[in-house]
């Protein structure tokens, strides 16, 4: 694996194959000596423009695990224009060394940018761009629902026939299209549900089916429902009338949890407004498998920093040959 | 052109004298663990606890276990990606003998990466190493305790392992070289 950009352009072998990697990455979590010495000499640069706690974090102990040397960037203030900054940001990390760039920025399509330039050899992982995707964030919510049904046999298995139903601000989450492209990769069956001005205006092209009524979705007994942040610093459109409302109509709500099946999973990629899109009562049940999900996230980093780091890199020259 | 130089019966024979071997040099069956390296060695771990139980009927029962060596590896950067197997360590590892399988002895830097990856999961009493097939050509200063059989080999040749549990055959054949 060169870099990782998106969920949509992986193929469903190597999803599997990372998702199997990532099992042998969560059973060194289990061992006493955490750390493996796979990515000794190598540096990963954590280049984040744009707040965030878990996957930096996550980011930064997987590197660790593995050896790696970590450099966290975080470019907030900045005030070059963003062209600009990116490229010479780049560069500076490609006269630093680095062999890996993770990279969170606010505009969609910068760590494809970033990828394609030429300004730098490393590898690109894709932590979050703009309303784009957040590819990780989606492996290791397949990895989680894989680990709920299936335990310890889940190696080499993918989520075929599962129903994942994924509600809220569909529209502005990155988080919601990396799961619709992996999820359906991964042959389970996504619908979305969402208020309609939180929806893309054209979902024609999504493997996904629309709906606008979370009773419904809930009473279709769905066996993993994804909750999504409602972003308060993207909600300047007036997309709903007030909080209240949204949560009384979209809201994961005591009485709408009691009626899930008993063992429907229920995730939330955090940070969590409880009391808004997930009720305390279900985001700290049993069936919440919040905590699992930051786990994981480290296991699942940890695969896909290996696979993008290891095995021959071409060089420079191979590659514009190629 | 590959030339057969273990059937099916001389492995058994082999295995089985291995497994005699390691009873005997441990005094008994007590505090042993039989740890094969994916792919092949770990069915041949199995393989030689099973003879090793029918051997000694109060051998303990999770006797066989798996090791993977992968992430421990000193050519990650040179070679196609790997990907890594997954490692099964039935008790801890920490006052046991620890005989390590291989299927083929070769450079010896799958072994080394394996006393890397063993002293990260705890201390053992000591570790010895069982493989099936020594081709020799080391990069490193191991050597096998227990040998199936010593097949000096150019560089050039290729040792094909083939195990009924994946391979569906046993046999252990050569080939290439120049002509």
């Amino acid at each position: 694996m060169r870099h990782l950009l998106s969920t949509r352009d992986l193929s469903r072998d190597s999803a599997v194959e990372l998702l199997d990697v990532a099992e042998d990455m969560a059973d060194v979590q289990l061992r006493e000596v955490k750390r493996l010495p796979t990515l000794r000499g190598k540096t990963v640069v954590n280049l984040f423009f744009e707040d965030s706690t878990r996957t930096r974090i996550s980011f930064e102990a997987a590197a660790k695990r593995l050896s790696a040397d970590v450099i966290t960037f975080s470019a907030k203030g900045s005030s070059v224009s963003k062209g600009e900054s990116l490229k010479d940001t780049a560069q500076t990390l490609a006269a630093i060394g680095a062999d890996a760039v993770v990279i969170r920025h606010h505009a969609s399509g910068a760590p494809q940018v970033l990828a394609q330039s030429g300004w730098i050899d490393a590898g690109i992982i894709n932590a979050g761009d703009g309303t784009h995707e957040h590819p990780t964030q989606a492996l290791l919510d397949a990895f989680t629902i894989r680990r709920r049904l299936h335990g310890a046999a889940s190696r080499g298995r993918a989520l075929d026939g599962v129903r994942v139903t994924i509600v809220g601000d569909v529209l502005h989450s990155r988080v919601a299209r990396s799961n619709v492209w992996l999820l359906d990769t991964l042959g389970a069956e996504v619908s979305l549900v969402a208020p309609p001005t939180l929806l893309p205006v054209d979902t024609d092209g999504w493997p996904a089916s629309v709906g606008y009524d979370l009773d419904d979705a809930v009473d279709a007994a769905p066996d993993a429902i994804m909750m999504l942040r409602i972003q308060q610093e993207r909600m300047d459109g007036g997309f709903f009338p007030n909080s209240r409302e949204y949560s009384r109509a979209w809201g994961l709500d005591p009485e709408r949890f009691a009626r899930l099946r008993p063992d429907t999973i229920v995730m939330h990629p955090g940070p969590m407004n409880r009391g808004l899109e997930i009720s305390a009562a279900a985001a700290d049940s049993m069936q919440s498998s919040v905590l699992e999900q930051v786990a994981n996230g480290v296991s699942v980093r940890m695969a896909a920093l290996y696979l993008l780091l290891s095995g021959e890199r071409p060089s420079s020259s191979e590659r514009e040959v190629a | 052109m590959a030339r057969i130089v273990l059937t099916d019966a001389d492995m058994q024979r082999a295995l089985t004298r291995i497994s005699h071997e390691i009873l005997e040099s441990n005094r008994g069956a007590s505090d042993l663990l039989i740890l094969g390296i994916p792919t092949r060695g770990t069915v041949l771990a199995r393989r030689i606890a099973a003879i090793i139980q029918r051997i000694e009927p109060d051998a303990p029962a999770a006797l066989a276990g798996s090791l993977d060596v992968t992430m421990y590896r000193d050519d990650l950067g040179r070679t196609r990606t790997r990907t890594p197997s997954p490692t099964d360590i039935p008790t801890s590892i920490d006052g046991r003998t620890v005989v390590l399988v291989d299927d083929v002895l070769f450079s010896g830097r799958t072994i080394r990466a394996a006393f890397d990856a063993l002293s990260d999961l705890g201390r053992a009493r000591a570790v010895r190493l069982a493989v099936l097939v020594d081709r020799g050509h080391r990069d490193f200063p191991i050597r096998a305790d227990f040998v199936g059989k010593n097949l000096p080999s150019a560089t050039s040749e290729r040792i094909n392992v083939h195990l009924r549990e994946v391979d569906d055959d046993d046999f252990v054949s050569i080939e290439g070289g120049e002509a």
